[in-house]
């Protein structure tokens, strides 16, 4: 965790869609170069929540500032400064691993120098120089996964938003794809990360837990176990989440 | 029975939800009806006139009248000499000018040839060869009447058109019509949806479960099967109010022949997604498999005559020409099976085979 | 604007990658240009006739000889009776039947004027008028013919540019035709034109419309939401290869269409080129437009097969415009199909100049403004 002003910068943020309330007044703060998980149950509101934040959504009411910008007035320049990889792969399959790379790459304006180089290094670093050239398609998922984190920094990024990475994965892909995460961290960008797997949380530095909209516990991991008295991450969710469900039945959608 | 009824409305949900589809399924037909009436028609009326008449006089001014007062032409403009001509038919301003020679009232008057110009537009032949017969004849009446000595001879046409006394496209694009919507609703539908299946992977589900091949088919395609008739009713109705389209013959009848044909779509949609995955081949299959020939080689819009050999020997093999002309029978001479027996004989064929085809294939991807 | 160029080169790896997109910009619409032009016609030939022949002198046998040399008829039978020729009428075996009256000849020589009745099976609507109008050229000649021989003619008709009939001093008017373009009546030269223009119509707003909703399906056009890229740097890169594609293909069809029809190219390709390039602007805008309005690619062709149904009837290219009742010309004055349409038949087949088609190639070039700046507008990269 490196210094200095927010880089999130959370208020009251909603968002609904027609009476359905999917982000309820949200209120959170994520720091230069730390690992922020996003965690909640499916339908908790989490997507939404980063689609306000990465300017895909306008927010129906409240505060947000990414990377010193506006989400409502200045939702541009919020796109320069970060990076995204959403839940659904969206790198193109029918073109290479070199050619996905160059094409985001000159989206956001790198030089062709900067472009190849950036490209070398990313390719050195998860290892896929051998299949620099091969469709995307016929990559395994993990490696596909890897590739549209690193394609999400090329632009080196203020903060990267990464949007349940890990779903589908193997166990050992995951553990890569967290030092893959931390060694970003380490480098200066800012992660958040939403996943619905709970012991993913104890990687993060601080997280928050969205139950129907709402954020029920924020903080260090080892801090908020000692607040509510459990063991583990997941004893914290379902802690957290049963009186929700009997309130709010069928609130959440699937 | 009860879980074929589940697959009758979940398909019918489908199709209820997807809006912008349905809207296209029911708007077109109803358009199509619109636009078949006003538009697609081939008759000659208020043809676009120029006159070059470098020396006016009594016999040309005589002449020209009668060409205003036949209420075919509109004079356009009236020129002294013909080189603005060639930009008035380029700009499509004029379709047919008339070009007097100076001195055509004195040429007639010492007994020599008084030469007349008609120029027409040919780029459309059939526009321009009316055009050209509608002046000649024109030229011809006012020539009678002309003050020398009457001679020539004159073969007199006697036209009737039976069938269709007002010789309106409007009355023979109906059955046509009829066949295009069955077609994109039968065949075209029944395709995507089954694909569709197959590209979510529910298909799977679907054959996993009680429920039999036949049973699936018939669960997915029915409620298609009833937007269909609806749309062929709805297309009828519509033709007869606006257009006064007629319907002389069984109305029974009629409906029969559209199921026949129905189940040849239909046969030919379930053989079209046997043989692809993917929603998007299935279309383009259909569109291009079914839509076109229909639309181009059934008669529907273009006379199959007309056609060279080659697409004539063609157009035998598509199912939307055998029933436009069963259509075209009943609604407008009124004939029975009597006389359409050999092209319902026909359908049938193409129904059995390609049902049993489709059936077989059907089988043959659960293997 | 590098931008630009580096998603539009993604583009045309796409394409090219792509094997139904290829077949149907490539192979579909040669295709199609072969089998339509070929279909698309309303040419009579071999019309099949029946002629009742009450006479029986050498003037009505020379008529029914004139008709079976024409080429437009085929005669089946030379003296049918009455009864027979009705049946085939309502059987279908006969389009046309022809009597001639008892007396004929003696009418002609007599009175100068004889009746011929021609009853046609009009079912097929547009033949049957085109039938008549072939017969009533042929009873027009064979009346100037006759005429000569039987009494003295006041009228003559020459057909094209042949050399007044020699008269013994008799006034007559002298009444020559003349076609001004596409003179050897092929139909095939009148659609081709139209013909191109529905080709590039359809790759131009059916790939567009295509392309982007299957974007939104697959998810990647999320990703590229994200980006810095702007409404116009994105709408430019995704149309920019296509409309390439959209005027090679116009380059490819009127090859074919000179390699196999032999079509007239009399004006400036040059100029076709140049309005081919702001009509594919809007066909591509059309396909935008329609993209931003559906969400799923079955969707997307099947608003874009509705709305070029439309477009394509309504264009003038089966059907003249001016045939159609004057409301719907009215309408069709704005479809840009419809100009596209008169511009590429008036250079092609008419030789136009810039000067003739000035004035619906302003329209097309308002339309062009029109809908891209709409699909611009419309194209969302954020959700309200």
């Amino acid at each position: 965790m490196t210094g200095g002003p927010p880089v999130i910068e959370v208020n009251d943020l909603t968002r609904t869609f027609g009476s359905f309330v999917a982000v309820d007044r949200i209120t959170f703060e994520v720091h230069p170069g730390e690992v922020f998980g996003f965690l909640g149950a499916n339908g908790a509101g989490k997507t939404t929540a980063i689609r306000m934040l990465t300017g895909l959504l306008v927010p129906s009411g409240g505060q947000a500032r990414v990377a010193g910008h506006d989400v409502y007035t200045e939702s541009e320049a919020v796109k320069r400064s970060i990076g995204y990889m959403s839940q659904r792969f969206s790198l193109y399959e029918d073109l290479t691993v070199r050619e996905n790379a160059r094409l985001y790459g000159g989206i956001y304006g790198l030089t062709d120098a900067e472009i190849r180089e950036r490209i070398g290094a990313m390719l050195a670093r998860l290892k896929l120089e051998a299949a620099a050239d091969t469709r995307v398609s016929a990559l395994p998922l993990g490696w596909r996964q890897k590739l549209a984190f690193s394609v999400a920094l090329l632009h080196r990024p203020t903060i990267v938003f990464l949007d349940e990475p890990t779903s589908g994965v193997d166990p050992v892909t995951r553990r890569q794809f967290w030092e893959l995460i931390y060694e970003t961290a380490r480098a200066g960008t800012t992660v958040l990360v939403t996943t619905h797997y709970m012991d993913e949380a104890e990687y993060c530095d601080r997280i928050s837990i969205m139950v129907a909209g709402r954020i029920e516990a924020l903080g260090a991991p080892s801090d908020l176990k000692k607040q509510f008295g459990v063991e583990s991450m997941d004893e914290l969710f379902v802690r957290l989440a049963r009186p929700a469900a009997g309130a709010s039945a069928g609130a959440a959608a699937p | 029975m009860t879980a074929l009824w589940g697959l009758l409305r979940k398909e019918a949900l489908h199709i209820l939800r997807d809006r912008r589809t349905l809207a296209v399924l029911l708007l077109l037909p109803v358009l199509q009806v619109v636009i078949f009436g006003y538009a697609i028609r081939t008759d000659v009326e208020d043809v676009r006139l120029a006159i070059v008449d470098p020396a006016p006089d009594f016999a040309t001014l005589r002449l020209r009248a009668r060409l205003t007062a036949a209420h075919v032409f509109r004079v356009v403009t009236v020129l002294r000499e013909t080189e603005p001509l060639e930009r008035l038919f380029q700009t499509g301003t004029v379709q047919a000018a008339l070009v007097f020679e100076p001195g055509f009232a004195d040429d007639l008057g010492r007994g020599l040839p008084a030469r007349l110009l008609v120029i027409t537009d040919t780029t459309e032949p059939n526009t321009g060869v009316t055009i050209q017969n509608h002046v000649l004849s024109v030229v011809q009446s006012a020539a009678r009447e002309m003050p020398t000595r009457a001679g020539g001879v004159q073969i007199v046409p006697q036209a009737r058109l039976r069938f269709n006394p007002t010789a309106e496209s409007k009355n023979l694009f109906v059955p046509g019509l009829m066949a295009f919507v069955l077609t994109i609703i039968s065949c075209l539908m029944t395709a995507i949806t089954l694909t569709r299946e197959k590209e979510t992977g529910t298909m799977e589900a679907l054959l996993v479960s009680p429920l039999r091949p036949w049973q699936i088919i018939v669960g997915k395609v029915a409620p298609y099967l009833l937007v269909g008739f609806a749309s062929v009713i709805g297309v009828i109705v519509e033709a007869r109010l606006v257009f006064d389209v007629p319907l002389r013959g069984s109305v029974p009848l009629l409906l029969a022949e559209g199921l026949l044909f129905i189940l040849v779509s239909l046969a030919l949609g379930v053989l079209i997604s046997a043989r692809t995955d993917s929603q998007r081949v299935a279309m383009t299959a259909a569109l291009l498999g079914t839509m076109l020939p229909t639309m181009i080689l059934s008669g529907f819009i273009f006379p199959v005559e007309s056609m060279p050999r080659v697409l004539q020997y063609l157009s035998n093999v598509v199912p939307a020409k055998w029933f436009v002309i069963i259509a075209r029978g009943i609604m407008l001479k009124g004939t029975g099976l009597a006389y359409l027996w050999q092209e319902t004989l026909v359908l049938s064929g193409m129904a059995l085979v390609l049902l049993g085809a489709a059936a077989r294939s059907f089988h043959e991807r659960l293997e | 604007m590098r931008r630009i160029l580096f998603l539009a080169r993604a583009e045309v790896l796409h394409i090219v990658r792509d094997r139904t997109t290829l077949a149907q910009v490539l192979v579909v619409p040669i295709v199609q240009l072969l089998v339509l032009v070929n279909a698309a016609t309303f040419v009579i030939r071999d019309t099949p006739t029946y002629v009742v022949d009450y006479d029986r002198t050498s003037a009505s046998r020379g008529l029914t000889n004139r008709l079976a040399a024409s080429g437009h008829f085929r005669v089946l039978e030379r003296s049918a009776s009455l009864t027979q020729a009705n049946d085939a009428l309502l059987e279908g075996t006969a389009t046309l039947v022809v009597t001639i009256p008892r007396d004929f000849e003696k009418s002609l020589t007599r009175e100068g004027r004889a009746p011929v009745q021609l009853v046609v099976n009009a079912e097929k609507g547009s033949a049957a008028g085109i039938v008549l109008n072939y017969a009533g050229q042929i009873l027009a000649r064979y009346s100037a013919e006759l005429g000569r021989e039987l009494r003295p003619s006041l009228f003559t008709i020459g057909m094209g540019t042949s050399e007044p009939a020699p008269g013994r001093g008799n006034p007559r008017i002298d009444a020559r035709t003349r076609g001004w373009y596409n003179a050897t009546l092929d139909y095939r030269h009148y659609m081709v034109p139209g013909i191109l223009v529905a080709l590039v119509t359809l790759i131009g707003t059916l790939l567009s419309a295509q392309n982007i909703a299957r974007e939104k399906e697959l998810g990647t056009l999320e990703q590229l939401n994200v980006t810095p890229l702007t409404r116009a740097q994105f709408i430019a890169a995704k149309l920019l290869p296509l409309w390439v594609l959209g005027l090679l293909d116009l380059g490819l069809g009127l090859l074919a269409g000179k390699l196999v029809f032999d079509v007239p190219m009399r004006g400036s390709l040059l100029l076709l080129f140049a309005a081919a390039a702001i009509y594919l602007l809007v066909a591509l805008a059309i396909g935008l437009l329609i993209s931003t309005g559906v969400d799923t690619q079955q969707q997307a062709m099947f608003v874009t097969f509705f709305v070029l149904n439309v477009y394509l009837l309504l264009s003038g290219l089966f059907t003249p415009i001016d045939s159609m009742s004057p409301w719907m010309q009215a309408v069709s004055q704005l479809n840009p199909v419809r100009h596209f349409v008169t511009i590429s038949r008036a250079v092609l087949i008419k030789g136009a100049g810039l000067a003739e088609v000035a004035q619906p190639l302003v329209i097309l070039c308002g339309f062009a403004v029109v809908t891209l700046s709409l699909a611009v507008q419309r194209y969302r990269k954020r959700t309200a």
